[in-house]
């Protein structure tokens, strides 16, 4: 008894201090570089595929933005554009474009998802910028109603109030929504493509474009109450309906009570 | 001079008509005056389309119950809305069609021509009565009583008088509410439609801002109009984008600038921008402004530029307005100027 009195506890040892400092640092730092090499895996991707991605970037498109992304004729610098910019352009075709002319068409996408990943992460190497929207954000469990609010004061003027599209000067147009998916949509928001104007989260927030997506998908997958859409262009196409087949119907009753009986 | 010629335009009356009046066509008989068996089948088809009158009313009433409104649900609504159109419809256009059929198969269709009366009264009863007017401006003296005849005039010059100056209290006077707007110095400028103030920061190249003044969301009354006279457009361009004219240099602050989102055409909110030609495209009439040149009109009918608001920051920061805009917003007046 007297021996265990004398003995200190385990924990009262001097050299007990230095090794609960010593677990704690390895806990803290391996934990913080397990977290941090978490983060930049999403964002910019791993030496492989930001090599993989710059191959691809020589062979496909340094011809128009440099074979550094610094831009050439032809093509805008792509420095600081993102990876959600790459994944927009790529994603949905438009890059690499066909043709040059006022606007740049959507058409088939031209590389598998693991390319425009790999491209993405190369032009995210190069500078900071938007990245790629993570999945949470993209679902469409918002505020359809602060959503369709905020489309119609800022996105409606251009793409129509349901998402319809429309036309700009000389031939360029803002193009339909429909059936567009909300990682394109977040995107093309906050990078700004071609002549749409950038929707930063100082001005939309990440909710705010959250309700703004969820208000498109609820008029995509809804009937319209209005009845008959006829394309969602407004009076142009409705006039055009009526020109034909109200006025139509009121010309073939004039003439039916002109003529004479048989 | 030839026979025509001696006469000025219009006053000659008896020229032989060129073409001759082929008078009424030969009456022709239609198969229902022939046959009782095609009259017979006319008088069905009128009683069918009556009939189906009949049926559009009683759509039109199942409509009305099968589908009632509830609150929320616009596709009952609709439904409601287009089978009872489809029924009155029905129900208008059976009687319309029935009563026109009616008429062209079964009434008489001989045409008959009726010569007009003569307009001109009878001689004796023109005299009867420019003699019941004789007699009157005797009795009465109206032209004999000079003084009475002329007050008269008088008053009746006068009396319209008041209800021409009435016209005058139609409604409030505009005063000068079409050339003042709700921006003052150091006015915050705000996002549409939640009020939170802009910092220049915030304004990267390329973003576009709905912009309403500050303290907009909390008026009282006329907050619609004070909204549609100071909407405003903030945009961030590359300074090296501007043409800056040296008089206006002051008014942009880094790049970011803010012009009035109401159309000088006729008012539309002009906010198509894009972001490479820096083209501000009014979707009514297509006028296009250069918002990296004043935004001076490049295409389409409005006929001046999208009036400036000049900006700078505060102490903390933030985008405020240096002073209302120096001109009329909106579409041009004729004595604006003034």
């Amino acid at each position: 008894m007297e021996k265990n009195l004398n003995k200190k506890p385990m924990r009262r040892r001097p050299w007990a201090l230095g090794v609960v400092i010593f677990l704690g640092l390895i806990a803290s730092g391996g934990g913080y570089a397990f977290a941090t090499q978490g983060v930049q895996t999403n964002v910019t991707g791993s030496a492989e595929q930001i090599e993989e991605g710059r191959k691809l970037f020589l062979a496909n498109c340094a011809t128009c933005h440099g074979s550094n992304g610094e831009g050439a004729i032809g093509g805008p610098s792509l420095i600081g554009v993102g990876a959600a910019s790459v994944d927009f352009q790529v994603g949905t075709g438009r890059m690499p474009g066909q043709a040059s002319g006022p606007q740049l068409y959507k058409k088939p996408v031209q590389f598998t998802e693991e390319q425009i990943a790999a491209m993405a992460s190369y032009v995210a190497s190069l500078a900071p910028g938007p990245a790629i929207p993570s999945e949470e954000i993209l679902r469409t469990d918002g505020d359809p109603t602060h959503g369709g609010e905020l489309f119609r004061i800022n996105c409606a003027m251009c793409h129509n109030a349901v998402g319809a599209g429309g036309a700009l000067t000389e031939g360029k147009f803002a193009p339909s929504l429909d059936g567009v998916t909300e990682k394109h949509i977040y995107e093309a928001m906050i990078t700004g493509p071609q002549n749409m104007p950038v929707f930063n989260d100082a001005n939309l927030t990440p909710e705010d474009k959250k309700d703004i997506i969820t208000y498109l998908k609820y008029v995509e997958q809804n009937d319209s109450v209005g009845g008959l859409e006829l394309g969602s262009i407004g009076p142009v196409a409705e006039g055009l309906f009526t020109w034909i087949f109200g006025l139509g119907f009121i010309i073939a009753i004039t003439v039916w009570l002109g003529a004479k009986a048989n | 001079m030839s026979e025509l010629e001696q006469y000025s335009a219009g006053s000659r009356t008896n020229i032989e008509r060129p073409i001759k009046d082929p008078g009424l066509e030969p009456h022709r008989e239609r198969m229902t005056d022939k046959s009782e068996r095609h009259a017979r089948n006319a008088e069905r088809q009128v009683a069918l389309l009556f009939g189906l009158s009949v049926i559009g009313a009683i759509i039109a009433v199942w409509g009305f119950f099968a589908f009632p409104i509830v609150g929320g649900d616009l596709t009952a609504t609709r439904n409601g809305a287009f089978w009872m159109g489809i029924g009155i419809a029905l129900s208008l256009l059976g009687i319309g069609f029935g009563a026109v059929h009616w008429a062209k198969t079964l009434m008489p269709d001989a045409e008959v021509s009726e010569d007009r009366h003569v307009a001109r009264s009878s001689d004796e009863t023109r005299a009867k009565a420019v003699e019941i007017i004789k007699l009157a401006d005797g009795e009465s003296g109206f032209t004999r009583r000079k003084l009475i005849r002329r007050s008269l005039y008088g008053a009746l010059a006068f009396f319209p008088i008041p209800a021409v100056i009435i016209f005058g209290d139609l409604g409030p006077s505009v005063g000068d509410t079409l050339k003042h707007t709700m921006w003052r110095s150091g006015t915050r400028l705000t996002k549409d439609p939640t009020g939170i103030p802009i910092k220049a920061s915030e304004v990267t190249i390329g973003s576009v801002f709905h912009v309403i003044p500050e303290g907009l969301s909390e008026l009282e009354h006329h907050k619609l109009e004070e909204k549609a006279k100071a909407a405003v457009l903030l945009v961030r361009v590359n300074p090296s984008d501007l043409k800056e004219d040296p008089a206006k240099a002051g008014w942009s602050y880094d790049g970011i600038v803010a012009y009035s989102k109401i159309c000088t055409h006729v008012g539309c909110p002009v906010a198509l921008y894009e972001q490479h030609t820096h083209h501000l495209l009014c979707p009514c009439h297509q006028s296009t402004f250069d918002l990296a040149d004043h935004c001076k009109v490049v295409f389409g009918p409005a006929s001046r530029p999208l009036p400036q608001l000049p900006i700078t920051v505060d102490a903390e920061g933030y985008l405020v307005a240096q002073s209302d805009f120096l001109e009329p917003v909106g579409p041009s007046f004729w004595d604006m100027r003034k």
